[in-house]
């Protein structure tokens, strides 16, 4: 394998890092009016993730960054061309973060309720983009020879690419009542594994129908075997769920998304960004790559730099491993007036 | 407006914005884990209530720093296309390295600082503090780095049109680098030190209750503002020296300098306007020969004016934009390469003056609460809590100064360096239309600006609170769960 292909690879890992730890994030937000339903239990839900959070959307950043230094004319034309959505996506990202930090730093009930507000808009709005950011470069956008968008800021909104938001909310808002089932205790822990039950086959439905429609689109054998691996992953995550086995079906889920970036990635490799044009505007792996010098050094860089971070993230949810519930919330203490 | 305006405008508003939050949590950061140092070697409960106050204020001004970062790094792609397939092979490896080296240590230590509290040992729990504060400065490094390489490109060389690194070593060791990230860590540690003193001396006026901790405070401030004040004018010396090797016309241009001088004097105060057409009605209050020796540790070195510079690097780099449909109305067009005076000669002066009268705050601060003083008088605390703002903005000057001054280049040529490794902001700019810039522009600016208010409210709500808000009363009889939460 050529070094462009590794960093493919890797870009596609980063941004699995970012599916399955985020993910659960924004279904925690979205979940938060669904699931909490007084204000301790809200407390609850945002204090599941509370000390990860930041460090789960770090796995964004570093996917951005990485398609910057290793493909700098993926980065260039995609982000350009999904402009308008992607100011979308950062606003609801700054909203959730800026919510999450300050919902609790003043002790009044309307205060609260707004904060909640932003948190579930931005939980919803944030992995909606991301599927429409990541769609849209699989299944391609209208780009020139020179890699800019041709047609109305608004040419990524198509019917495919509105599907692979909605799979990818879809796949959020199980992920994240899996993720609650499995890190509280109590009543909490009971509704989250039951709604994930309930809601699993609306919510994830999208998400098959995404996988068809990309295999139709330009599928391979493995990544026909991709999709297959996520379907009965899911079947036995939400399997293991009624049992009340929640590790094991947070580890199906894991799997799942496993298969679901092999066969998006799959599906796009050899290209980054197809031109719905002209297959010969379409960027691929072998011509928007950095140099082989710049390569080998980030390689290097995340040779060193990845196991690092899987280390003391890991270490992290160690720490963070017990259970919460509603008899662990202290009573707030905030400034008055 | 066209794109490449609005463009600008935007990056402009949202780095300054992002810089405002950035330099108060890389010293609050360190100064916070230094308190908590202090308290986990002597055991004093004013190092206790230190670290939880002052850690408050850096947590609310962090979430900031990150939701304003975030644009930064999907901002290159968005807006300026043209400039990250042109540099991508050189400027997206340390932007990367930031992420994975500083990025991920700050955000997951810092969790568990938050969470931490009774989860972890009190020297694994330090040990977390440290890590955080490290990362931050360390994050510094790697963007400033890609800044400087801006500034002054090394370690490259033109391939098919486009910068290639040949060397990662020179980029991270760039002259420029090393004169900046001591300049922007000192500046950072001015902030802090402001922001110690100011809400230190207005408790203290207030005798609000925990005298102890706001004179520790106070005193940590002072100090700490002393030695950065002095490490900020040390490293600006450097700087203007590697500046006036590197970017000539923005040394000219930081002084409004028409003329060649030798000696070169000193403008320190203009009157009138500073723009190249009134060059010789502006008055201006100078120190003979010292401009020579900013630029060259030499009180009869030449510097070169404007009108010398100009055809200079209308030799070296072309007096016509190329005609290029995408450069829109400038296309063909005459290539301006005087940066906007006033913005370069004010931003210069405001930066220094700025940190200046924050130096003089600080010091007089020492001297009012000398052995045990506490000043009277109204005046004390409202100058004391005014001054926070002047590193803020002696900041923000230095950085529009910068930027400003390497104008019309967003790649700056380097004058010993690779020939054709440079490129007009013209040219860096999207494809998008000026309707999608805009947009992001208003809704950027309108959420940032509802942000700041809301920071600020919480922010002053905190510091007129002290101790006692951030320190809950003691528990009754602890349970095995009993959990620290921080939502
Ligand atoms: C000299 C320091 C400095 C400068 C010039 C910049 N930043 Fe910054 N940035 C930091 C120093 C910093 C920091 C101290 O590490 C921050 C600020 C507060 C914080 O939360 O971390 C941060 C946060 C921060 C984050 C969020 C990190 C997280 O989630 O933990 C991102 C993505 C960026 N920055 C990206 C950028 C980009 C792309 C910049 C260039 C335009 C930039 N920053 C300028
Ligand atoms: C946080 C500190 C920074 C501040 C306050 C700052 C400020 C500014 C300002 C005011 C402008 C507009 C200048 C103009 O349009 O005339 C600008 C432009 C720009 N800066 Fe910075 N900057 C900062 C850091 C950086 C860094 C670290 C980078 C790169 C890594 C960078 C890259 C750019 C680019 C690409 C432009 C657009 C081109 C231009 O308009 O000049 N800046 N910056
Ligand atoms: C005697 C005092 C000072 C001198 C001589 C000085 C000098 C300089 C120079 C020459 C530059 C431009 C570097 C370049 O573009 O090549 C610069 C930039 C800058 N200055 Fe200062 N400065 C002083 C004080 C301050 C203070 C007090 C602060 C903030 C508290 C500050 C913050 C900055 C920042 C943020 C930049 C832009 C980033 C950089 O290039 O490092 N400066 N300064």
């Amino acid at each position: 394998m050529d070094l462009a292909t590794v960093w493919f690879c890797v870009i596609a890992l980063l941004w699995l890092g970012y599916l399955f730890l985020e993910g659960f994030d924004f279904g925690v937000g979205m979940l938060l009016p669904v699931l909490g339903r007084d204000e301790t239990e809200r407390r609850v839900l945002v204090n599941t993730i509370g000390p990860v959070w930041d460090g789960n959307e770090v796995w964004l950043l570093v996917a951005g960054g990485a398609t910057f230094a290793a493909f700098p004319g993926w980065y260039a034309s995609l982000f350009s061309a999904v402009y308008l959505p992607l100011v979308l996506f950062l606003v609801g990202l700054i909203g959730r973060g800026v919510a999450f930090e300050y919902r609790g730093k003043v002790d009044s009930d309307r205060w609260r309720s707004r904060w909640d507000k932003v948190i579930v808009a931005g939980s919803w709005i944030a992995p909606l983009s991301v599927g429409l950011l990541l769609t849209s470069s699989v299944l391609g956008l209208p780009i020139d020879a020179n890699g800019d968008r041709v047609g109305s800021p608004f040419a990524s909104i198509r019917w495919d690419t509105v599907l692979g938001a909605l799979a990818v909310a879809g796949y959020a808002l199980v992920h994240g009542a899996v993720f609650i089932a499995l890190k509280t205790e109590g009543d909490i822990r009971l509704r989250a594994r039951r709604l994930a039950l309930r809601i699993a086959p609306v919510a994830l439905l999208p998400l098959v129908v995404l996988l068809l429609v990309v295999q139709l689109h330009s599928g391979s054998v493995w990544t026909w075997a991709a999709s297959i691996v996520v379907a009965l992953a899911a079947l036995g995550a939400m399997a293991r769920l009624y049992l009340g086995r929640e590790g094991q079906a947070f580890a199906l889920m894991a799997v799942a998304v496993v298969g679901v970036v092999v066969a998006l990635f799959g599906a796009l490799y050899p290209n980054v960004l197809p031109s719905t044009l002209d297959p010969a505007n379409s960027l691929t792996v072998a011509d928007t790559a950095s140099s082989p010098y710049t390569l080998t050094v980030m390689t290097w860089v995340a040779a060193f730099g990845t196991p690092a971070v899987l280390v003391y993230q890991a270490w992290t949810y160690w720490v963070f491993r017990k259970r919460i519930g509603t008899r662990h919330i202290p009573p707030v203490h905030v400034p008055t007036s | 407006m066209d794109v490449l305006d609005l463009a600008r405008w935007q990056f402009g508003i949202t780095t300054v914005y992002h810089f405002l939050m950035v330099p108060l949590t890389i010293g609050l950061s360190l100064l916070v884990a230094c308190m908590q140092t202090a308290w986990v070697r002597t055991g004093d409960r004013r190092y206790y209530a230190m670290t939880k106050f002052w850690g408050k204020l850096l947590l609310i001004n962090f979430a900031m720093g990150v939701v304003t970062g975030i644009v930064q790094e999907f901002q290159f792609g968005m807006t300026w296309s043209a400039y990250s397939r042109f540099v991508g092979d050189v400027f997206g490896a340390p932007l990367a390295m930031e992420g994975l080296v500083a990025f991920f240590v700050e955000s997951t230590f810092l969790g568990l600082w938050i969470f931490g509290w009774d989860r972890l040992s009190k020297k694994v729990h330090l040990a977390c503090a440290w890590a955080f504060s490290l990362a931050t400065i360390a994050s510094a490094y790697f963007i400033l780095a890609a800044n400087s390489w801006m500034q002054h490109p090394v370690g490259i060389e033109l391939a098919d049109g486009r910068a290639r690194l040949t060397s990662i070593w020179a980029v991270l060791t760039n002259n420029t680098v090393l004169a900046a990230f001591p300049h922007t860590i000192f500046g950072a540690f001015a902030v802090a030190a402001t922001f110690l003193v100011g809400i230190g001396a207005w408790h203290l006026w207030k005798r609000t209750d925990e005298e102890p901790v706001w004179r520790s405070s106070l005193k940590l401030g002072t100090w700490v503002g002393v030695v950065a004040f002095a490490g900020v004018a040390i490293t600006g010396d450097f700087q203007g020296k590697l500046m006036f090797e590197q970017q000539p016309m923005k040394m000219a241009a930081a002084e409004a300098l028409c003329h060649t001088e030798q000696p070169a004097s000193f403008s320190v105060f203009a009157i009138g306007d500073v723009t190249r057409a009134d060059c010789e009605s502006v008055k201006s209050i100078t120190v003979p020969a010292l401009l020579s020796f900013l630029a060259h540790n030499d009180f009869t070195s030449e510097v070169k004016g404007l009108d010398e510079l100009v055809p200079l690097y209308q030799q070296k780099y072309g007096t016509n934009y190329p005609v290029d449909e995408r450069l829109g109305e400038l296309s063909g067009k005459p290539i301006d390469y005087v940066p906007v005076l006033p913005v370069t000669y004010w931003g210069f002066r405001l930066m220094i003056g700025f940190g200046a009268i924050a130096a003089g705050a600080g010091l007089a601060a020492l001297w009012l609460t000398r052995r045990g003083r506490v000043p009277r008088g109204r005046w004390f605390p409202l100058a004391a809590l005014a001054s926070i703002a002047t590193p803020f903005l002696a900041n923000s000057f230095g950085w529009i100064f910068t930027e400003m001054g390497r104008q019309p280049f967003v790649v700056v040529p380097n004058p010993s360096g690779v020939d054709g490794v440079w490129m007009f902001t013209a040219q860096a700019v999207s494809s998008s239309t000026a309707g999608e810039v805009l947009t992001s522009l208003v809704v950027l600016t309108t959420v940032y600006g509802l942000l700041a208010c809301i920071e600020v409210f919480l922010l002053r709500r905190y510091v007129r609170a002290g101790v006692a808000g951030v320190i809950p009363p003691p528990k009754p009889a602890e349970t095995d769960d009993a959990l620290t939460f921080a939502y």
